[in-house]
Formats: structure tokens, C-alpha cells, sequence
């Protein structure tokens, strides 16, 4: 099992000290050209969570390739997750091509942003025109927005993914005491403690679709978040918003994942993938 | 710099100055760092932590000036000597201190880093403005303040030939920076880690969108 960053939520080279808490470090999405974002107010603290606009701000495909990649390694030497963004397939491939370094440990295309306009083509496509250009292992990160996310992961695998990683934050309004909206986009991605039911039934779902690795996120704050979302089927685990709060998270959680674990009787947590889809699957049935 | 470190640390004072509030902590392990950089204050009850300009280190404590405005603002103001909080700091960049002759501006909460650094500056003289009375009560807390009150504004009194270091709002600051180019001005935006972490706290520097909790707060721009 892997402990990771959800992407966007950690600068390693600012804080090495937390991303060296993980096993592997995702990148903020990359996409060919920069980005500066949503202009701010960007944030907003809402109940139980915060809902951001950031808007995939980042250097363009060319300066991350040519510093950001080489700095990252340097800077904490641990395997690297690179997040790929674009609003057409040719944007995905291109990007995709280009990652085929020694330097880069995964891919993870993020069909899921939802601060972006521009809406992108069919995932399946996506993903079988970057199976076509990449060899390294390709993740694809999907929202729970989907009405089936079963189906979503299926037609993903079918083109080729290796692993599946869920849930991108789910948009949402903030509104302020004038009754107009907090943020300067007006909608942002929502995140934190209470998209984690949401986050959970999007693992089982997935988890009941394929039986590729899954990284799960959303919501999680401990380690007994953590134990919930692999007992519903992700082999990985990823935190965002807590991270926020708590540069120490990544440490903590996992200390505690493995008290979790030895509590509800598991020698790891590997052992605990999935156990709450038996009972899932016979109600189904 | 110092490193910031993030502890649990317990709420030895909580006084009203004014509308506002000074929330006291014992000190732990943390280090104060330069006045103008800032803590993040965990606010009870909420996900997210509350970015703090630090107003005073008295020996084995740390002191926040709040201004009880918003939901975490309020709850922060309504702890209790004894309840713990996690405060994670010193972040961010501070106020310069070498400058021969300086001048403290401050409006409104934006006064909270003044304390601290009018006694590492030996008490500079200083020109504080707030919006009433009951507000101006916290001028208490700044040495050698001349005090103006809504509507007389602090740029009606600032004398030429100072060293501006100033923090409030960010009217203030823009107006600062029109008769005073070389001022330090310390912002404020929203922000969820104060670590760089979450790109939430851009600002408009030099033309670009950059993070004010890592260029920042406090900025210069000549």
C-alpha cells in the first residue's frame, strides 16, 4: 500500500519535509501550456470542508519537464506520480509522450478537474490514445460526479489504464453574507472531512468494476479514514485537505492506519482491501 | 529562519482590547521568528487553521490579535485559559529591520504585527487608524502611536522622509504605497496551510499571481 498526496494539495519543493512522509509524490496537474489560475478569492471554508478554485495553475509542459522535474527529484529522491492535464486528447498524448524519463514513476491523467471550462473528450479516448504513447503505468483519476462509475472504470480499463484513482473534489458554491458567491469563480472543487462518504461508495463501486489498483482519496483525515476507504477496495491511499491543516498528517496517518489495522485484526493493511464489499455484494444479490 | 514547527500548545490568557481579542498561548517548542511573519491558529470546530500575524512574545508565551469578524475568527476569540490549540509557525516573511528611520502604520487588525515589532525596533514612532473609539482602545498596544479614527485616514498623517512599514487593509496598503513606493507592506488574503501548500493565497505580484504565504506577507515592491 502506498500513502500519497492527492495532487494539487502538497508542494514538494517548498515543504520536502511533508512530501517526504510519502511514498510517492504526485505532482500538480501539467498541462502543455502554463496556467495561472483563477485570479483569487480562491478558497473558501465551508461546513465540514473547503470548497478551492485554483484552476490548474502550473509552468507549462516544457518548464516542468525541463526544471521542475529534475529539481523535484533532487529535492526529496522518492518516486514520482506526474499529474497530466489538457482539454483534448492531443494535449494528454503530447504530455504523455514527453514523460518517458527515468525520473518520472506514473502518470495519472486527470480527466476530473472541475475548475476548468474547458470540458475534455470521452475519457476512454483519452486513455487509449495515451496508452498508445506512453509505456509507463497510467493511472486515471476520475470524479464521483459520473452517474455509474462502475461503467466509467470499465470503459477506462477497456483502453488500457493501469490503476484508477478517485475522487476529484465535487464542485460546490460558497456563498458570503451578501449573498454572492466567496469565490472569485464562483464554483470550486469541495473537499475535506465531509466528502468522504461520497469518496467511499465511489471506491466501492470501482473496486466492484475492476480489479485494477485503486487509489482512494477524499475526506480522509486519520487513519481509521484510511482503513474505510481500502476496506472498500483502494489498494492506495491518498490525502489532500488534511494535509492543509496538518503538515504532520502523512506521518500520523499511517501510524495509525497500522493501530487500525491490528485493532480489526489485520496484519496489514493490504489484508483489509476490499473486506466490505462481501457484505455489499450480498445485498446486492 | 526559524523552522516552523506545528504543536498542540494550551491557551494561558484570552483578553478583550477593544473590539478585539488577544488570544495567549504558551510557547512550547515554538520559535517567535521575525515580527510580520505569521501562525496558523487552529480554529475549534473547523477544517481549516487561521493564518495569525504574531502582535507580542512575552517570556514562554505567544500572543494573537483578533479581529472576531468571521466563523473561525470568533471561534478562535472564544476559547478558554486551559483549552489547547494547535499553532503551526513562525511562517512566511517578515518586516525587514534595518532601516534608520522607521514609521509603523497600521489600520485596524492590521496592527497586530506592531507590538512586536515596535520592541524589536526600540518603539519607532507610529501612525495607527481604525474605524471607532471602541476599536482604537487597542492602540494601547503599539508605543509611540498617534491615533486617527474614521474618516481622518492614516495617509493624511504620515510625515515624509520615514521608513513605512505598515499592515491593515488593503485600501491602506495601496494608498501606502502611492506616497511612500519603498514602504514594507505586510497583506493578508485567505489562506488553508500558510505553507505553500495550497496555492489559495495568490496575490498580484510584479504581474504575476504568486503564493503570499511564501513571498509574503510582508512585501516591498521597489
Amino acid at each position: 500500500m502506498l500513502l500519497m498526496n492527492a495532487s494539487g494539495c502538497l508542494d514538494a519543493l517548498t515543504a520536502p519535509d511533508v512530501a517526504c512522509q510519502f511514498d510517492a509524490f504526485v505532482t500538480k496537474t501539467v498541462t502543455p501550456e502554463p496556467r495561472e489560475g483563477n485570479p483569487p478569492t480562491r478558497i473558501a471554508e465551508t461546513g465540514f470542508g473547503m470548497l478551492n478554485a485554483i484552476g490548474l495553475a502550473n509552468p507549462g509542459r516544457d518548464v516542468f519537464i525541463a526544471t521542475t522535474l529534475s529539481r523535484l527529484d533532487r529535492a526529496i529522491g522518492m518516486p514520482i506520480w506526474v499529474s497530466v492535464g489538457g482539454f483534448c486528447v492531443r494535449d494528454y498524448v503530447e504530455t504523455c509522450e514527453q514523460l518517458e524519463r527515468d525520473d518520472v514513476a506514473c502518470i495519472e491523467l486527470n480527466l476530473s478537474c472541475p475548475n476548468v471550462d474547458e470540458a475534455p473528450e470521452p475519457a476512454g479516448e483519452i486513455v487509449a490514445a495515451c496508452r498508445a504513447a506512453a509505456r509507463k503505468p497510467l493511472y486515471v483519476k476520475l470524479s464521483a460526479h459520473s452517474w455509474d462509475v462502475g461503467e466509467t472504470v470499465r470503459v477506462v480499463e477497456s483502453a488500457g489504464a493501469d490503476g484508477i484513482s478517485l475522487i476529484n473534489t465535487l464542485r460546490g458554491v460558497a456563498l458570503d453574507a451578501g449573498l454572492q458567491p466567496v469565490l472569485a469563480r464562483a464554483t470550486g472543487g469541495y473537499s475535506g472531512p465531509a466528502v468522504k462518504p461520497v469518496a467511499l461508495a465511489a471506491v466501492l463501486a470501482a473496486r466492484r468494476a475492476t480489479q485494477l489498483p485503486i487509489v482512494g482519496m477524499g475526506g480522509v483525515r486519520s487513519g481509521r479514514d484510511a482503513l474505510e476507504l481500502i476496506a472498500c477496495g483502494a489498494t492506495h491511499v491518498s490525502l489532500g485537505t488534511v494535509l492543509f491543516a496538518d503538515p504532520g498528517a502523512p506521518a500520523r496517518v499511517r501510524a495509525e492506519l497500522i493501530e487500525e489495522c491490528s485493532r480489526a485484526g489485520f496484519e496489514s493493511p493490504t489484508e483489509a482491501i476490499g473486506v466490505a464489499l462481501d457484505s455489499v455484494v450480498k445485498l446486492a444479490n | 529562519m526559524s523552522k516552523p514547527r506545528r504543536e498542540r500548545r494550551r491557551v494561558t490568557a484570552v483578553e478583550a482590547v477593544g473590539a478585539y481579542a488577544l488570544v495567549c498561548v504558551d510557547r512550547g517548542g515554538l520559535d517567535p521568528g521575525v515580527p510580520g511573519q505569521f501562525f496558523m491558529l487552529e480554529a475549534p470546530g473547523h477544517v481549516l487553521p487561521r493564518p495569525m500575524s504574531l502582535c507580542l512574545a512575552p517570556r514562554g508565551e505567544l500572543a494573537f490579535l483578533l479581529d472576531p469578524i468571521g466563523q473561525g475568527t470568533r471561534a478562535l476569540a472564544a476559547v478558554d485559559p486551559g483549552d489547547e490549540l494547535h499553532v503551526f509557525g513562525p511562517l512566511g516573511h517578515g518586516f525587514r529591520l534595518d532601516v534608520p528611520r522607521p514609521l509603523l502604520v497600521g489600520g485596524g487588525i492590521g496592527i497586530a504585527p506592531l507590538p512586536f515589532l515596535a520592541e524589536a525596533l526600540e518603539q519607532p514612532p507610529a501612525v495607527l487608524g481604525f474605524r471607532s473609539e471602541w476599536h482604537a482602545e487597542a492602540a494601547v498596544l503599539v508605543p509611540n502611536a498617534e491615533v486617527v479614527i474614521d474618516p481622518v485616514l492614516v495617509t493624511e498623517v504620515i510625515p515624509a522622509g520615514r521608513d513605512v512599514l505598515a499592515c491593515g487593509p488593503e485600501p491602506m496598503l495601496e494608498a501606502i504605497r502611492v506616497i511612500a513606493p519603498a514602504a514594507q507592506l505586510a497583506w493578508e488574503a485567505p489562506m488553508a496551510c500558510g505553507y505553500g501548500a495550497c496555492h489559495g493565497c495568490v496575490v498580484e505580484i510584479e504581474g504575476e499571481l504568486k503564493r503570499l504565504c511564501v513571498e509574503g506577507p510582508v512585501l516591498c515592491f521597489s
